[in-house]
């Protein structure tokens, strides 16, 4: 048992060298990556095309000159900057709560012994069985006073079973022994939450807020529903718009994909372990 | 002095009665309040609108009238639309194609990484990043590749002397190009899933499948897919419910339900008698039936998979 254990931890990262390397299957895999990559290739190069560059043929692979003239036609064409800080205080807000809320309850399950523990444990788990799209009609009666205001946009995104089961998978693992001996200390349930849980799980959270950060950033069919006004729009609704707008003028499209993604890509480029921590560890919950 | 401090604190912790257990009163005071805003959400988020949309599921409530209960009216209605027919056809298929390639494809490409490659972290990091960017984005992308005039789809199947497509634009082939889309974005996902699984199978497994002379498919046959049996269970659970509840990118590349009808979901059809027809009532109705259908299925799912789950230690 012992040894599984050991090997279960070795053979993810270390593999025996002495093997040659499978070279028809790297060609394969290589062949493969081209395809996954080639759509975000060409999106960053075409970004900087000009008309004339889109309706050549055959088609440039390169832009003649490279010009920024498509970045500044997406703000002309729609209210970009609006939708972009829309949606980057939305999702942070969004993100926030959910978090906040998942620790709450998380902590509250996992440390602390009080009645109907278990009953509201299984009620939260119910909810994993309600996906957004059955409940969005009445959602958006309840919220119909809200329509067109940061509050109704963020609001009915702020709970996720799946995230406060996450934490509680972390929380988990965090030593009874700490939090006991913070109570024998003289501590309380929310100083020994504070102090003592959060800061062991730090990490951990951190992956889970950009985990829910991320869900956040590219929610389409609720934001969609509740604002009418484009002072509310959020970015991937402004982008469903800017496909009519723009007329087929994909440079500008292109332009407004890549802002569109670089947050993303940058979250992805810093923290891609982590990422894929998360993913890999949500996938064993289960 | 420190250990008789300690010893008498037990003494001093205040033990409520409640429902017949006995609780110390300053965790249950803690709990209530940290669980106050969580349940108020359940209430809110879950709990009010399934009750709802059941209830209004029955009457013909439209977006200016609250509506007045009409039976089993909505249900009928639906039964006799050939469009939401037409949905559930379009939404069974899609799921069904989706599975099938973004498991099996998922699983070759994984134990293909499995192997030993050069450049394999790298490599990995490719297959995964569709994943993370948003949809909506990457849609736009895809849009102008499957542009019948100017996409680089039709450019190379020109280069090849091969007939161009209509894409998004044709009745027969605009679900498959969503399919497409829709591959390339999601199987990253699996494809780290199914990794992940296979790293975690000893290697003393397939060492000792070796020194008893299995060939490389007997060990992947019985054992490899054995083992990865949880992990398949969950990619084809989520998928289920996450190809049933598609939108995003429906909606962004074939707005109003594409060519003929052709690319439209449950959920194209929900938002439609909703917030273009303002048919709540109805709309509904719709979406009691989306959900019982992920429920039957993952209940056959997660019965089939019960039976079946192996564990070697």
């Amino acid at each position: 048992m012992e040894n599984t254990r050991a090997a279960l931890v070795k053979t993810a990262e270390i593999k025996p060298r002495r093997k040659k390397y499978n070279i028809p299957i790297f060609v394969i895999l290589m062949l493969g990556a081209v395809a996954m990559i080639f759509p975000f290739v060409w999106m960053i190069l075409s970004s900087f095309k000009t008309t004339s560059d889109i309706y050549t043929y055959p088609p440039k692979w390169l832009p003649s000159t490279f010009n920024w003239q498509n970045y500044s036609a997406v703000f002309k064409l729609i209210p970009f900057a609006r939708y972009y800080v829309n949606s980057i205080y939305t999702s942070v807000m969004q993100t926030f709560i959910q978090i906040a809320l998942s620790i709450f309850g998380a902590y509250a399950i996992v440390f602390l012994d009080f009645p109907g523990r278990r009953k509201i444990t299984t009620l939260i788990r119910t909810t994993m069985f309600v996906p957004m799209v059955v409940t969005l009609i009445p959602m958006y009666l309840i919220m119909n006073s809200l329509q067109d205001t940061y509050a109704g946009i963020i609001l009915p995104q702020v709970f996720s079973a799946f995230t406060i089961f996450l934490i509680l998978s972390f929380f988990e693992s965090i030593p009874r022994d700490l939090c006991d001996s913070a109570k024998l200390d003289g501590c309380g349930y929310f100083k020994i939450m504070f102090h003592v849980v959060i800061p062991n799980a730090k990490s951990s959270i951190s992956t889970a807020a950009m985990f829910a950060f991320l869900g956040h950033w590219k929610s389409y069919t609720w934001p969609l529903i509740i604002t009418n006004k484009d002072k509310y729009r959020t970015l991937p609704i402004g982008m469903k718009y800017l496909v009519a707008e723009s007329s087929k003028e994909y440079q500008v499209m292109m332009a407004a994909s890549v802002m569109a993604i670089m947050p993303v890509l940058i979250l992805f480029v810093l923290f891609e372990k982590q990422l894929v921590k998360s993913i890999t560890l949500t996938g064993m919950k289960s | 002095m420190k250990e008789s401090a300690r010893e008498l604190r037990p003494a001093s912790i205040h033990r409520i009665r409640l429902f017949g257990h006995v609780y110390e009163r300053e965790q249950v005071t803690t709990a209530a309040i940290l669980m106050a805003p969580v349940l108020v959400a359940v209430f809110m988020l879950f709990i009010l609108p399934v009750v709802q949309v059941v209830y209004y599921s029955f009457t013909n409530m439209t977006t200016s009238k609250r509506g007045t209960f009409v039976g089993i009216e909505n249900f009928k209605y639906l039964l006799g639309d050939t469009k939401f027919f037409k949905a559930i056809g379009n939404t069974a298929l899609f799921a069904v194609l989706k599975l099938i390639f973004d498991t099996g494809l998922a699983l070759i490409i994984a134990l293909m990484l499995d192997s030993h490659i050069p450049m394999r972290k790298f490599l990995r990091s490719t297959y995964f990043a569709p994943v993370v960017v948003p949809v909506v984005a990457s849609s736009l992308i895809w849009i102008w590749f499957f542009d019948p005039d100017v996409g680089p789809l039709n450019l190379i199947l020109q280069g090849l002397g091969l007939e161009p497509l209509l894409w998004l634009n044709g009745k027969s082939t605009a679900l498959a190009s969503i399919l497409i889309f829709s591959v390339w974005k999601g199987i990253g996902y699996n494809v780290m899933l199914f990794l992940t699984g296979l790293q975690n199978i000893p290697d003393s497994y397939i060492e000792a499948s070796k020194v008893d002379g299995a060939t490389w498919w007997q060990s992947l046959i019985k054992i490899k897919l054995p083992l990865l049996r949880p992990i398949t269970n969950f990619i084809v659970m989520i998928g289920i419910i996450n190809t049933f509840k598609v939108f995003a990118e429906i909606d962004v590349m074939t707005p109003t339900g594409g060519p003929g009808y052709s690319t439209a979901m449950i959920v194209t059809y929900i938002y439609e008698q909703a917030f273009t027809r303002g048919k709540m009532g109805r709309a509904c109705a719709a979406s009691i039936v989306l959900f019982i259908i992920i429920f039957v299925l993952t209940q056959i799912q997660g019965k089939m998979n019960a039976s079946k789950t192996v564990d070697y230690d």
